[in-house]
């Protein structure tokens, strides 16, 4: 990849830039260090409902107009919430970016937060939350989660608690734009065809005005250590048995992340393109008509969170019949630890990985972006090289040290009316 | 800075070669990358398949990586997972489709194990019953998914039992329930050939070199016994049911989807039809829909319409998840705004904006490997010509605001349109949290 340049305006804002002049074509982001991990009881959702309201116009670019303004010009924009960061980015042809860069300088200071646009927009996160729901997983996930932690901000689903979505205020979610969409708080990062001086000086043009103010303080709440495995059972109409055996892990900048990356690579799969029929947990739960899939996941996060396998049972199998599977080889990754043939083929996985998420500039910012969010803006740049020096010791210690049963939670979705089928079309 | 033009899929930088087994395969060079895509198709789809056999091109293609003659499942896998890469095939109504990826280092692998695949697959009868039971439950799970009831409710009633495009190329539980490994074997020795199949490498890769890497996996291809090319009937009759409800338990939200048969991909007035479509329901935040029913009235989170414009006439649909009391008000706002578009002209400010975005959008699209071989792959299959992204911004600026009028009177007929609602039942207590 070609060279990060890193700045600080003096209001605080970040500034990262990567020249990549293979397509005319330049992915530009904002990310706001505030995300559902920092959501207090009667809150829960308030990020993401701020984020859909940053679409709601301001008295430059009224509700709409952007909208207009940027599939006129062939980009694309769009916006995330996640646990925690809130990111947006505009991708356009390279000489059609000032607009998105203005929208974005504007609506740092500037969105309005109508009362009825807020009214309206209230119907629209229930339906996308009732959307959700319509999924059984959802129900297990929300569940699982809040199982896990009792304290910290990851208990809630970034969509947040209906009762919340219902009592919320435009004031409330007001606040807490004003509190956290500040200079200090955000980064701003270009990656595609452009001159890196040209760039900056643009930004210190837009954003260099906008007042200086303290990154504010986040809300957080650190989760109590875990007593034992915890365990709980979600019914939902249906006939889909599911099963999510979760071990607490540790946050994105430490360094046993990136073993435990290694290790879920080699469990079941890079994550990256293959579809990893050879891993572990395929072979032992997909192979032997178990379950129809296996899935496991560990999320960049900024404070511990948790690392996730999810199996879908097949249609005539219990979760009870899994979990057994499922438990035995987490022990024999404890016990016979990994093989160099593992270990290599997990190198070339991330490898191979890495280079299909570069390939386009949008993915490149995005991991700029989330870089930024984890507390060191290198985080990605370093990610493979990082990868390629964890060793088959170091998979065998962390499985010893992250996945014991007092770190676990297991969640079980039990289908309830296997006798009641749908009503015909 | 790269100029568009030049870097836009053409004549003169696609290589373009018919292999001895009558393959056409198209390459483009792209040094800014690491990686290579392989992208392909061969006549081998669902509407080749017998009656009651709803499903069967769709395993068929899942189970292309369960055995070959020359690899067992596990040797396939490994062969493939070891370099990191990713090999595809997934069964369509027309065509079975091929895509992977890999480090440009290692095309030849791919491409070998791609042609082993298609050529001598065994279908191992274990792995054959394995997959058999993930479909089923892949099936039985989407039975209670609200969004897919609605869409296939609303296929089976736009297309008569009789038409291919009525049947999803997953099948049911029924038809999927009997098919055994003999008939995928039967299946593939009669479908499966070089003749019509169409291949696109992008990537880090020499033109020649990976056309000599493709020659020698795919070059000495033969079936005699390949059938011509089936073509998909327009839809003689609509059933009497227009309005089919799928009543599911638990769900908190109804989902709609909307459809009429829609055109072509090579239809003369297809361009004119997506650029009304885009006007419709996707433009600015999905179009005059979303306008109409998220911003407005607040009543989804989604609401938007899609053209199919396949290799025959796919359906034209119009979708929105919805709280269940608001459902009738959301099928009346889209009905005003379908109603509006087929009566009025649109402005000139919605001809110049989506045209601008038609042709706008293009550098985005072209970015990645896989996004340029999609484009070449389309220029080929549809007979497009491979000028076609070079004189496509002329085509989009050649269409007018009457030729919009007239696509939309000729396809989004009201009395030709199914309504179909998958959520809860009327007094169901999860569908009164709204």
């Amino acid at each position: 990849m070609t060279q990060l340049t890193h700045h600080t305006l003096p209001n605080g804002l970040t500034v990262l830039l990567r020249e990549v002049h293979s397509a005319p074509v330049i992915s530009w982001w904002l990310a706001y260090r505030v995300g559902s991990r920092n959501e207090p009881t009667g809150l829960t959702g308030i990020s993401h409902w701020v984020e859909h309201m940053m679409f709601k116009g301001t008295e430059r670019f009224p509700a709409g107009a952007l909208d207009r303004e940027i599939d006129r010009a062939g980009g694309q924009w769009n916006a995330f919430t996640s646990m925690d960061a809130t990111k947006y980015f505009e991708t356009l042809p390279a000489d059609k970016i000032d607009i998105a860069m203005q929208a974005e300088a504007d609506r740092m200071s500037n969105a309005i937060f109508d009362a009825d646009e807020t009214e309206s927009e209230r119907t629209v996160i229930i339906s996308e939350r009732q959307g959700a729901e319509n999924q059984p997983t959802f129900w297990l996930a929300e569940e699982v989660r809040g199982a896990a932690f009792r304290v910290h901000g990851y208990h809630h689903e970034i969509i947040g608690d209906e009762t919340d979505l219902r009592t919320m205020t435009r004031d409330d979610l007001y606040r807490h734009y004003r509190r956290h969409y500040c200079a200090a708080n955000a980064a701003a990062i270009a990656v595609g065809a452009f001159d890196s001086e040209e760039m900056l000086a643009k930004i210190e043009s837009l954003f260099g005005s906008i007042e200086a103010e303290a990154a504010p303080d986040l809300f957080t709440r650190a989760e109590p250590e875990q007593q034992g495995e915890r365990r709980v059972i979600v019914e939902r109409p249906g006939k889909t048995a599911f099963l999510e055996l979760c071990h607490r892990a540790p946050p994105a900048d430490h360094d046993d992340w990136m073993k435990l990356q290694i290790m879920n690579a080699i469990l079941s799969g890079s994550g990256g393109a293959s579809d990893n029929k050879t891993s572990r947990l395929y072979q032992a739960l997909v192979k032997t008509e178990v379950a129809a899939s296996v899935g496991a996941w560990l999320t960049p996060t900024v404070d511990p969170y948790l690392y996730s396998i999810m199996v879908t049972l097949r249609d005539d199998r219990r979760p009870e019949e899994a979990e057994p599977l499922l438990l035995a080889e987490i022990e024999r990754l404890k016990t016979e630890g990994v093989s160099e043939a593992e270990l290599n083929k997990a190198r070339k996985q991330t490898r191979a990985a890495f280079a299909y998420s570069t390939e386009s500039v949008t993915e490149q910012a995005y991991w700029l972006a989330q870089s930024f969010i984890l507390g060191d803006v290198t985080w990605f740049d370093n990610y493979a090289e990082r990868l390629m020096q964890v060793t088959a010791d170091d998979v065998r210690e962390v499985a010893e040290r992250y996945l014991l049963p007092r770190n676990r939670v297991l969640g079980i979705l039990h289908p309830t009316d296997s006798e009641q089928e749908p009503a015909p079309a | 800075m790269t100029k568009l033009i030049e870097s836009i899929p053409n004549a003169s930088n696609i290589a373009r070669a018919e292999l001895d087994s009558g393959i056409t395969l198209l390459v483009y060079e792209n040094p800014a990358v690491q990686s290579v895509n392989l992208m392909g198709s061969l006549h081998a789809g669902s509407i080749y398949e017998m009656p009651g056999q709803s499903g069967l091109a769709s395993l068929a293609a899942s189970a292309l990586k369960t055995g070959t003659v020359s690899r067992d499942f596990d040797a396939i896998h490994g062969a493939l997972e070891d370099v990191g890469a990713d090999l595809g095939f997934r069964g369509h109504v027309h065509k079975l489709g091929l895509s992977g990826k890999a480090l440009a280092e290692d095309l030849g692998l791919l491409l070998q194990v791609a042609s082993e695949a298609l050529r001598e697959p065994l279908f191992p009868a274990e792995h054959v019953d394995r997959l058999r039971g993930e479909r089923l439950t892949w099936l039985q799970y989407s039975n209670y998914d609200s969004r897919y009831r609605a869409a296939k409710a609303m296929r089976e009633a736009l297309y008569p039992d009789t038409h291919p495009y009525h049947f999803g190329t997953y099948g049911s539980d029924d038809s999927i329930s009997k098919l055994r490994a003999d008939d995928l074997k039967a299946f593939h020795a009669a479908h499966f050939g070089p003749r019509g199949m169409i291949l696109v490498i992008v990537g880090a890769v020499d033109a020649g070199e990976a056309i000599r890497l493709a020659a020698d996996a795919f070059g000495d291809w033969r079936n005699a016994a390949q059938p011509p090319v089936e073509q998909a009937p327009e839809p003689e009759t609509l059933s009497t049911d227009r309005r089919p409800q799928v009543f599911l338990p638990g769900k908190t939200q109804s989902d709609i989807c909307m459809g009429v048969v829609g055109p072509a991909r090579k239809a003369e007035d297809y361009l004119a039809a997506t650029l009304a479509n885009s006007v419709l329901g996707e433009f600015g935040m999905m179009g005059r829909i979303g306008k109409s029913v998220r911003e407005e009235k607040g009543l989804a989170y989604y609401a938007f319409s899609r053209l199919g414009g396949g290799h025959g006439p796919d359906p034209w649909t119009v979708s929105a998840g919805v709280n269940p009391e608001n459902v009738e008000l959301a099928i009346s706002s889209i009905m005003d705004e379908i109603e509006r578009l087929t009566t009025e002209a649109v402005t000139d400010e919605d001809l110049a904006d989506n045209q601008s975005y038609f042709t706008g959008r293009m550098p985005l699209r072209l970015e990645s490997n896989e996004g340029i071989a999609s484009h070449i792959h389309s220029m080929e299959s549809f007979g497009l010509g491979l000028d076609y992204l070079a004189r496509y911004k002329d085509l989009i600026y050649g269409i007018t605001k009457e030729d919009m009028l007239c696509a939309a009177q000729k396809y989004l007929r009201p009395d030709n349109m199914v309504i179909a609602v998958a959520g809860p039942e009327a007094g169901d207590p999860a569908g009164d949290s709204g």
